[in-house]
């Protein structure tokens, strides 16, 4: 037994992986970014605030770009999200504004029911098309989308703003940390403010890489996305494991339907629009591969974070317009992804060379530097 | 015999597609014989055209055919899908109009410079996609990302906030029709694009290389095939496509909007790829099954148009649809079918036998 545990010890030991090394680069280029913003722009940037605000406008990206993490490990892609998001918000709002039980308890609890049963149905029928029908995941999620914004403006072609009153109380609900605050010009001190929604994307980052990290089926989701075929020889359950992904990612797609409603109570056609390639976007700077079997939820939030300081940086800087925000986030984007590749590829070099040297000369354990 | 399977098995790909196409079109003969109606009209400027919806079908789903070739190219190449084939395409036009109006009068010549100079501007964009590919080995889908989210803002900042318009006779007539021919020109265009496809792939070795690097590109490079090169060529290809595809656009509202120019053609490109029955995983790949898929779902939408669903739901009938064809053409549905098959005809076969036996 002492064996064993020395082994497993022995194993957490190991040099960076992959992901976390790319990882740790996003999150370095998180701080990095932030100190020169709070150096150069000052104002709201010295506000602990600022980092709370990132997290309030943000917490429904955060959800989703955690759900394609999840759905990407797995070695598939999920585009439907951000049309997930506009459907949920739309009939929520349309529920809530035509809702005529009397408890505003219960009201918004099957509001939420409603949000996380709308999100879950399309993941299990993503799910069981992508898994056990083995159509590509792409073309099923664009299905998906399609749907998702094509019911969306079924619902409602106008926007609905959310008139329930309980609800409308709860969007106000902020938690307050005064000692994070800051006294205002006419000596008031201004408590930092936390929305709901920002703490519950915490909760879902926090039980995600939990849950990729120490529960069964977050380690079949890394074997799988690694290798299908090695995954399916060690007895993994492949189909049943890629089918739990995608449900996940939508019920995590109907979650932030709900959270971005408490942020926003109205509904919109072009809510969360192109939601799903920012998510992915967030993903990718955080260290996720496409290709599967790589990747980290707490890496994908300093990604979300990132791309969210780049917004908040260009509409505090003078060069405030929106093609500045997309040229910054493309040029951001192809930092990343030629980063990552330039490290990957390096690392296995040296890992091959590491390995080639150990098999060539195992007696020597420092040797004199071997010139190349 | 022999020869009777191989044609099967060269028809399979495009067997789900052309079912689709027909079960579309037998519903439309139900629902309303006046949809397949063509008749001649004098359009606003004095041309006599052919009009109906099935000249309309097959005239504003040109631009998606065209890019769809390309996209099965890169597709089949590189085992991914460019997704920023639209905001690309938006950059063409505006390369395109810059050069229109930097050369004053719209002629035939400056059109054709235009053409020229916006093709060599979008094969630059797609090399630029190209070498994060093939050089980099950066997923397809991830590394056209880059231009999806900033490539309108390029386009914005070539051509400023304005909506430019062309009007000039040689405009509406690449976009519409040539004055004395009934037939809209874009449809030329895709024949064209498809018919400099078809020659090439007949005459070169292109096709065979491009499906052998999709298939396996280490052991495509053993066999002397440069794959870095054939991903190029097939993203250089589609370049080529959405400029073509981008100047057709804009010359069919005669107008340049880059925010609406070519807009959310990437995802039905893709489609079109996937229900002509290509493998979005690379490899074996039939141009004719894309070409059918844009052919496919421009018909489905019009036939939407037609029953009166409003443009902005037409999205949610179309995703029906999709879910329908991809799960007749998905690989388990497939084997299941075929097994079936074969299970009745083998009794029907004892059945004969037995039949046979008896008397």
């Amino acid at each position: 037994m002492p064996d064993k545990k020395q082994k497993v010890r022995s194993l957490q030991r190991e040099p960076l992986t992959d992901a976390q090394m790319l990882m740790f680069i996003s999150i370095g280029i998180f701080v990095v970014m932030y100190l020169a913003a709070m150096l150069t722009l000052k104002g709201g940037f010295l506000k602990p605030q600022m980092i709370f605000d990132l997290l309030n406008d943000n917490a429904a990206l955060i959800i989703i770009a955690c759900s394609l993490t999840v759905v990407m490990i797995g070695g598939g892609i999920n585009i439907s999200v951000g049309g997930i998001i506009g459907l949920t918000v739309m009939s929520c709002a349309l529920f809530l504004n035509g809702c005529m039980i009397e408890s505003s308890f219960v009201s918004i609890l099957l509001t939420f029911l409603l949000a996380l049963g709308i999100g879950l149905a399309f993941g299990v029928a993503e799910g069981f098309l992508v898994s056990y029908l083995e159509i590509q995941p792409f073309i099923v999620t664009l299905a998906g989308m399609f749907l998702a914004r094509g019911l969306t403006t079924i619902l409602s072609v106008n926007p609905v703003k959310v008139t329930h009153k309980a609800f409308l109380e709860l969007v106000k609900v902020k938690l307050k940390i005064s000692w994070l605050g800051y006294t205002a010009q006419n000596g008031n001190l201004i408590p930092a403010k936390i929305e709901i929604g920002a703490i519950v994307a915490i909760l879902v980052v926090i039980l995600m890489a939990l849950m990729l990290r120490y529960v069964k089926l977050g380690r079949n989701i890394y074997a799988v996305g690694g290798n299908r075929q090695s995954a399916l020889m060690l007895g993994i359950n492949v189909k049943r494991t890629i089918f739990w992904s995608y449900v996940i990612s939508g019920l995590l797609a109907g979650l932030a339907g709900f959270v971005f409603l408490m942020h926003k109570p109205a509904g919109n056609a072009s809510v969360a629009l192109r939601g799903e390639m920012d998510a992915i976007a967030s993903s990718i700077i955080g260290g996720t591969l496409l290709t599967g079997g790589v990747g980290n939820v707490i890496g994908t939030f300093f990604g979300t974070m990132i791309l969210a300081t780049i917004q908040k940086i260009i509409a505090l800087s003078p060069l405030n317009a929106s093609w500045w925000q997309e040229m910054a986030n493309g040029a951001m984007l192809g930092f990343f992804i030629v980063l990552q590749s330039v490290v990957l590829s390096a690392r296995s070099k040296s890992r091959i060379k590491q390995n080639s040297r150990k098999q060539n000369a195992p007696p020597v354990e420092e040797g004199p530097p071997q010139t190349q | 015999m022999n020869t009777k399977k191989k044609a099967g098995a060269g028809l399979g790909q495009l067997l789900i597609p052309l079912v689709a196409l027909g079960i579309l079109i037998v519903f439309n003969l139900f629902r309303d014989l006046g949809f397949f109606a063509i008749s001649m009209r004098v359009n606003n400027s004095g041309n006599i055209v052919l009009t109906g919806n099935l000249i309309s079908i097959i005239d504003s789903a040109s631009e998606l055919a065209i890019i769809a070739m390309g996209m099965t190219l890169v597709t089949a190449a590189c085992g991914g899908q460019d997704i920023s084939v639209g905001a690309v395409g938006a950059i063409a036009g505006a390369v395109f109009v810059k050069i229109l109006q930097g050369m004053g009068a719209i002629t035939v010549g400056s059109v054709l410079l235009g053409l020229l100079l916006c093709c060599l501007a979008t094969i630059l964009f797609k090399l630029f996609n190209g070498t994060l590919v093939a050089v980099f080995r950066i997923q397809p889908m991830i590394a056209t990302l880059i231009l999806y989210s900033c490539g309108r803002s390029i386009a914005y900042w070539i051509n400023g906030d304005a909506t430019p318009q062309l009007n000039s006779p040689i405009i509406s007539s690449i976009g519409m029709t040539i004055p004395g021919i009934p037939i809209p020109t874009p449809i030329f265009a895709v024949l064209l694009v498809g018919l400099l496809m078809f020659l090439v792939f007949k005459f070169t070795s292109l096709s065979l290389y491009t499906q052998s690097v999709g298939i396996n590109a280490g052991a495509a490079r053993l066999n002397g095939i440069n794959p870095t090169l054939i991903k190029l060529l097939s993203f250089a290809l589609l370049g080529v496509c959405v400029s073509v595809a981008s100047v057709i656009g804009v010359c069919r509202l005669g107008q340049l909007n880059h925010k609406t120019l070519l807009v959310d053609i990437e995802m039905d490109a893709i489609l079109a790829v996937a229900i002509g029955g290509n493998n979005l995983g690379g490899g074996r790949f039939k141009l004719s099954g894309s070409i059918l898929g844009a052919y496919i779902i421009q018909m489905l939408t019009t036939t939407l148009y037609a029953m009166n669903v409003a443009p902005v739901n037409v999205k949610a009938y179309k995703a029906i649809v999709i879910i329908i064809i991809v799960v007749a053409g998905s690989p388990v549905v497939k084997s299941k079918l075929t097994e079936f098959w074969n299970r009745t005809r083998s009794v029907r076969q004892t059945k004969e036998l037995s039949k046979r036996g008896v008397s």
